[in-house]
């Protein structure tokens, strides 16, 4: 049955999925080949930035704190923390991925990109099965178009500089991109849970600083998350399918 | 502003060292071995832990220069949070939430 799949057209199938974001991650890309050149990075810098770390709000983060004259431990340190959530999407393919010889794997953690790993883990819990071979098959279909895209950006913001008129709203795409992979995920009461106190707790603890606000709401949405699965668990009626 | 080059390229080194330690973690650790039940059911909520925070400030807290939310992408995130819960269908979302942003962009900002 998960086989009926094979592992090429899983890859075109995440090529397809993950098409449509090079519409965000473009100009975000635009947006730090920019803003690096601002920053005084010449273009090779703004490259060697993107390719080694794909990461465009660590990134960005890096580049404000150096403009600001933090000290440089406290640039990597934070820009760091802001990257931790990396560490979850980790442990999240690991079920999925985990197989994968440690070349792959070391593949796919250098191509984890939020969209990769969201966009990968919707597919993987819903839709026809995969096989372990598909799945891997389909991450990298969908980094296929995306990371190279980031590049791209990266050159062109590098190379064209700050010509973008202010009325294209740049920012907003960033979250209809990413609140458009959650809306499916909401298939329980224990994810809309998670995903309420996520909110609430994020916001809650924006003041503080090295996104260890986010880090905390994240921990505490996937407890929350867990438990509410207990207790659906216990009150549902013998029997009941999960 | 011209930041110094030695900084520059201890910052990208480092940053690309340690991201990708943060990336390799548990897939380059636990492998194929299988994780406990308990926190495959940890697990199963990740995205909708992270993103929804990730995404919040950006959402509700006020943008430079305004005292509340922006009204055109709270509308927008609206539609296209709701677009994804009825049809399951990320693409359909996305076409909904950028549909709205175009169409509230140009009523109300011109």
């Amino acid at each position: 049955m998960s086989t009926d799949i094979t592992p090429s057209s899983a890859f075109w199938q995440g090529v397809r999925n993950g098409g449509p974001f090079i519409l965000i991650v473009a100009p975000f890309g635009l947006v730090f080949g920019v803003v690096a050149g601002e920053a005084g990075l010449d273009v090779w810098q703004t490259m060697a930035f993107s390719v080694a770390v794909i990461a465009g709000a660590a990134q960005l983060t890096a580049l404000q704190l150096m403009t600001d004259q933090a000290p440089t431990i406290i640039v990597i340190i934070t820009a760091l923390a802001v990257n931790t959530r990396m560490a979850m999407y980790s442990a999240s393919l690991t079920p999925h991925l985990g197989g994968a010889s440690v070349w792959q794997r070391a593949a796919v953690a250098y191509l984890m990109v939020d969209q990769a790993y969201a966009v990968s883990i919707l597919r993987y819990e819903q839709g026809p099965p995969l096989s372990p071979r598909a799945k891997l098959a389909f991450y990298f279909g969908v980094v296929f178009l995306i990371c190279p895209t980031w590049y791209l950006g990266t050159l062109m913001g590098a190379l064209v500089g700050s010509q973008i008129p202010d009325w294209v709203p740049i920012g907003a795409a960033v979250p209809i991109a990413f609140i458009a992979l959650i809306g499916p995920m909401l298939r329980t009461l224990a994810h809309v849970a998670a995903a309420f106190v996520s909110v609430v707790v994020a916001l809650g603890l924006a003041f503080l600083p090295y996104s260890l606000g986010l880090l905390i709401a994240a921990l505490a949405a996937m407890v929350t998350g867990a438990l509410v699965e207990v207790w659906t668990e216990k009150n549902r009626p013998v029997g009941g399918a999960s | 502003m011209i930041l110094d080059q030695t900084t520059i390229w201890i910052v990208i080194v480092a940053l690309a060292i340690g991201t990708f330690t943060l990336r390799f973690s548990f897939l380059g650790l636990v492998g194929r071995r299988p994780l406990p039940p308990w926190a495959l059911r940890l697990l199963r909520y990740t995205p909708v832990a992270v993103i929804p925070g990730l995404m919040a400030p950006q959402i509700f807290l006020p943008l430079e220069g305004q005292s509340g939310p922006d009204p055109v992408r709270l509308a927008a995130v609206v539609v296209t949070l709701a677009v994804g819960v009825w049809t399951k269908n990320a693409i359909w979302a996305m076409l909904g939430g950028a549909a709205t942003l175009t169409l509230l962009t140009l009523t109300l900002g011109a």
